[in-house]
């Protein structure tokens, strides 16, 4: 960011003034409390995805000058303006974290042009040059997590068959898919995923089911991208399955079962982001990263992972902490045969073409519609 | 050596005989206990609300005091307070028992998922299967015959309940109540403690129906545990003719119908999930247009069901 | 409705139909009307705020901020009106059938159904003015919502499938429709991380009333709500039908076509709440996705019932209950309280408005001065 231009601009024009017109209301705010809100789709204590969220607003808590508001269950719909609203009107909240991807279009994009002066930032949302100024997305490429995890499911795995229950398959799911069997096939080339798609984010039953399901084909390793996981875990390990976790540590639901999994660090992003805002620097209105930037993490290894498991695990975690490690480079196929990555090209984390994903891999089991 | 576990598409059927089983146990449940209220005359739609809050308390004392039977124990006590809940209200004059119904289903649903936070994270000890498929060595039998010891105990409360409404006391007086409230006047009964007595039956029934979700399947409490289940229960007791025995082969139907969507899935048939999750429900309703006649609106139903009139 | 021996007889004859509607009671009967529910909802307030003292709450402080959540500010009043909006229009799908006995609760799959409708109809006309797309989208979503829940009435009719349960198996089976087209066949190929439709166009989309952040859904629901209860009150149509709710076999003897009215009432209550469905396109999201199933229909339910299903009082109900919902954030913010508080005290609402049914007629204060 280059500060001349900012010393010299007017205010209110253009992403660099930005930093200008978020401190004016903010001069008076840091002799009080910065209050930030935290909106919930689910609850609170999910054990998975609104956990993490909820993990991070926690740390939050722990710094001085700073005043957390949240609210769980709260539908995507214009309830979340009103709730956004509310928390600016009635708690004075200058900051505000809507936490789930059905949130940002319409509804916090209208909130953010409503309040120009506050900032507003998404966890998973596509943002644009076209959207307004005062609003982010940020997101953790967790995909790097899921290979580790992978990576580890290979090397555990007995039958060859790893599972994967699924909620819907849209991108962010499908490159976490890829990116698990991927990391598997390093430690074993010759492994399968089976996939099943439950159809919605929430849904025990089902998710107990296709976890049965799965292993009834012979799978022993099963992870999951659902928003509360815990089902999954729980299932799995009574089955005698391996698990892998996701969003959150489930460790201990499972404590001989579980491998590994795929985290995110929210408890160390949104202190970051807090004290960025309160000191008036600009928060990035697009925010990424992966375990590099410490947005996502790794769980401790299980008690039953082995050694080499561990090695190769550490080893690929350390190329993709020093950012030198590609996970989507070519030759990549999918599982009709079609190349979707060619040969010599690699798609680096923040490639757009990521974003676009709609294919599985080669050696997954499942389609896509 | 070959693989016993690759059985090809055998895989369907033995899942979804045992996703039959599983899922269906709830249903078990609920119809019968809502059978016998219906007998009485009374029928009960709060039942998802009576199914949730077994869920929850059932979990709860398991957690609390580490045994999953004395769960279910609490389980179905609760589900019988509700029960209480709902005939205390249509006991009174006036009150219309499909309105209460649909109160209480909010109201327990509600009051469970408040009461049930604190059990979110916690896992509670949790009750028992045994292995029907020991002999086998295909996987997906074993785990297609680890059949529940709820399940058991609701298949043999089926013929249970059909003998006893037929010949003791007490099947008598409960149909009495619901062909003709003069004629358990006549014979000395309030009709109100009847109904009273069998709606917590019922109530008893759907709380252990809902302490089989959280203390075996799915297996752990959260707020997307039941989806309908309570109030489907009811469809499949009409469907099943308020008979017992039909009830639980209406609810084997309905839960091999749930698990047949993930079984798909499982061999690698993924079109159109969605309208495989639908597949309880429209079998349901397919069965109840086939099964009613408008003539006599619901044959063999008790006349003083409220909804016959 | 049951008749217990004994008890004097309840249920409305024809003739006191004929002599006494409703609101136009004498005195004595409308201030029953009007007291007993509010003694109802005093008592549920009471008992709600017993609940959470147990939890080590101040009661006190609870009302305040259901107060100040619901009715304490402009703000808060624009956020319980808005959500009072499709509340309007889904109760009415359950209380237009209830003048004929049938007590319906698919209002959410009529909802769902009706916003499906409706984008289709918005997608298929995209060069058209904006006008003729909201008209057409209003058309299509109400038609389709009216035979959503008049296929619930042929089959009651036609069948004999209790309404009741038939109306909640299409709900979920909307439901399941509703996912299967916004992930497959109408789906947005830009709509990646979120499987929605294409969007209706900002052109198109119904804007606020002017002066307020809250919808123009607002007033099409009391339009219809008004529209309903002359319908219902004011019409020998209406007359008719509550007629058939009250007694069958005098509707078929006095020689009603009972089938015709099943079949035109249920269209009516699907079509309204189609256009709940149609509003939370146009005016809320833009366009289909899993989001409209947010439990409006069940809501609207809640509503219809302790309006007792007279489509006029629906309107100050979905208000009231539309400010329990806006409330709940406070509580949830201030006081700790899950958001299940929110269904705990509804819950409690119905019970209690439901058991002091049992009071009508049977207070004599009330009874020296009625009919």
């Amino acid at each position: 960011m280059n500060f001349d231009k900012i010393s010299r601009r007017g205010v209110l024009k253009g992403t660099a003034a930005l930093t200008i017109g978020s401190a004016l209301p903010l001069s008076s705010a840091l002799a009080k409390d910065t209050t930030v809100g935290f909106i919930y789709v689910g609850s609170r204590d999910d054990y998975g995805y609104n956990q993490a969220h909820a993990a991070g607003a926690a740390a939050l808590k722990k710094m001085s000058g700073i005043k957390v508001v949240e609210e769980e269950k709260v539908p995507e719909t214009d309830a979340v303006e009103k709730t956004m609203e509310s928390m600016i009107n009635l708690d004075g909240a200058t900051l505000l974290f809507p936490t789930s991807f059905g949130y940002y279009n319409p509804h916090m994009l209208k909130m953010a042009v409503k309040y120009p002066k506050l900032r507003f930032e998404h966890c998973g949302g596509l943002w644009t040059e076209k959207d307004p100024k005062n609003a982010g997305s940020y997101f953790g490429y967790i995909d790097e997590a899921q290979h580790v995890s992978g990576v580890v499911a290979g090397h555990m795995t007995k039958s060859g068959k790893l599972g994967f229950v699924a909620a819907k398959p849209i991108p962010q799911v499908l490159r976490n898919i890829n990116a698990f069997t991927m990391g598997a096939k390093l430690a074993n080339p010759k492994v399968t995923l089976q996939v099943i798609f439950t159809g919605d984010w929430s849904m025990p039953v089902k998710e107990a089911e296709a976890t049965n399901s799965l292993i009834d084909q012979g799978v022993d390793v099963v992870t999951c991208h659902v928003d509360g996981p815990k089902t999954v875990v729980e299932n799995a390990a009574r089955r005698g399955a391996m698990v892998g976790g996701y969003h959150v540590n489930q460790a201990v639901l499972a404590p001989q079962a579980y491998l590994t999994g795929a985290e995110w660090n929210w408890e160390v992003l949104y202190p970051r982001f807090v004290k960025m805002f309160t000191s008036g620097e600009t928060i990035p209105n697009f925010y990424r990263g992966g375990l590099k930037e410490e947005l996502v993490k790794v769980s401790p290894y299980g008690p039953m992972v082995s050694e080499a498991a561990r090695k190769q695990a550490d080893e690929v975690k350390a190329g993709l902490t020093a950012g030198t490690y590609v996970i989507f480079k070519g030759p990549v196929t999918d599982n009709k045969g079609k190349t979707v990555i060619a040969s010599g090209v690699a798609r680096g984390q923040t490639d757009p073409e990521l974003e676009k994903m709609d294919y599985l891999v080669d050696g997954v089991i499942g389609a896509t519609s | 050596m070959a693989d016993p576990g690759n059985i090809g598409l055998w895989t369907v059927p033995l899942a979804v005989l045992g996703g039959a089983v599983r899922v269906s146990t709830p249903f078990v449940f609920v119809s019968l206990g809502e059978c016998i209220t219906e007998r009485s005359g009374r029928i009960n739609l709060g039942l998802e609300g009576t199914l949730v809050m077994g869920a929850m308390a059932g979990y709860g004392i398991s957690y609390l005091t580490g045994s999953p039977w004395i769960g279910v124990l609490a389980a179905g006590v609760t589900g019988a307070g509700m029960g209480a809940l709902h005939a205390g209200i249509c006991g009174l004059p006036r009150v219309n028992d499909i309105a209460v119904g649909i109160a209480l289903m909010l109201f327990g649903v509600g009051l469970a998922f408040y009461l049930g936070k604190p059990l979110i994270e916690p896992t509670a000890p949790r009750l028992p299967a045994i292995d029907f498929g020991w002999w086998s060595d295909i996987p997906q039998l074993r785990a297609a015959l680890r059949i529940n010891v709820l399940f058991i105990i609701g298949v043999v409360l089926a013929p249970v309940l059909v003998w006893a409404l037929r010949t003791t006391r007490w099947g008598l007086i409960i149909r009495t109540a619901g062909e003709s409230a003069d004629a358990a006047l006549a014979m000395g009964y309030s009709v109100n403690v009847i109904r009273l007595r069998a709606t917590m039956f019922g109530g008893f029934l759907a709380g252990i129906g809902g302490s089989f979700l959280s203390l075996y399947y799915p297996g752990s409490w959260n707020e997307g545990l039941s989806s309908g289940q309570g109030i489907t229960a009811v469809a499949l007791v009409i469907f099943a003719r308020w008979n017992p025995m039909l009830c639980l082969a209406a609810s084997l139907l309905f839960g091999g119908a749930a698990a047949l969507g993930p079984a798909l899935q499982s061999v690698g048939y993924s079109h159109g999930y969605h309208l495989f999750n639908a597949a309880p429900y429209i079998l349901t309703l397919l069965i109840m247009i086939v099964t009613c006649s408008p003539k006599r609106t619901l044959i063999g139903a008790p006349a003083e069901l409220s909804i016959t009139r | 409705m049951k008749a217990d021996v004994g008890a004097p007889v309840t249920k409305a004859g024809v003739g006191e139909l004929l002599r006494l509607p409703p609101f136009g009671r004498k005195f004595g009967g409308a201030a029953e009307y009007v007291v007993i529910p509010a003694l109802a909802l005093a008592a549920s307030l009471i008992l709600f705020g017993i609940f959470v003292a147990l939890f080590g709450k101040n009661p006190i402080d609870l009302y305040f901020y259901m107060y100040q959540g619901a009715f304490g500010t402009w703000f808060s009043w624009q956020n319980t009106l808005t959500r009072a909006a499709p509340l309007i229009l889904t109760a009415l799908c359950t209380a237009l059938p209830a003048q004929l006995g049938m007590v319906i609760i698919g209002g959410e799959g009529a909802l769902l159904i009706g916003a499906l409708c409706s984008t289709s109809a918005a997608l298929a006309i995209p060069d058209a003015p904006p006008l003729v797309v909201d008209f057409a989208m209003a058309a299509a979503g109400m038609a389709g919502g009216g035979l959503w829940i008049m296929l619930s009435g042929a089959l009651r009719h036609y069948r004999g499938v209790n309404e009741t349960i038939s109306s909640l198996l299409l709900v979920y089976i909307a439901l399941a429709i509703l996912n299967y087209l916004v992930e497959g066949p109408m789906r947005d190929p830009t709509s990646l991380n979120k499987p929605s439709t294409r969007e209706i166009g900002v052109a198109n989309m119904i804007g606020s009333i002017p002066g307020t952040d809250v919808h123009w859904g607002f007033v099409f629901g009391i339009i219809a709500a008004l529209i309903s209860y002359i319908l219902i009150y004011h019409t020998v149509f209406g007359f008719a039908a509550r007629v058939a709710g009250g007694n069958i076999r005098a509707a078929k003897v006095v020689g009603l076509s009972v089938g015709k009215l099943i079949l035109i009432i249920c269209f009516l209550a699907g079509a309204a709440a189609g256009l709940a469905g149609m509003m939370e396109v146009a005016a809320v999201q833009g366009r289909t996705n899993a989001n409209l199933a947010a439990g409006y229909g069940f809501a609207g339910i809640l509503v219809a019932f302790l309006a007792r299903q007279n489509p006029l009082a629906v309107i100050p109900v979905a208000i009231l209950l539309g400010g329990i919902g806006a409330s709940g954030g406070l509580l949830q913010r201030r006081l700790g309280l899950p958001d299940a508080s929110v269904l705990v005290l509804e819950g409690v609402i119905f019970v209690m408005v439901l058991a002091s049914d049992t009071l009508y007629g049977r207070l004599s204060f009330f009874r020296a001065k009625g009919s």
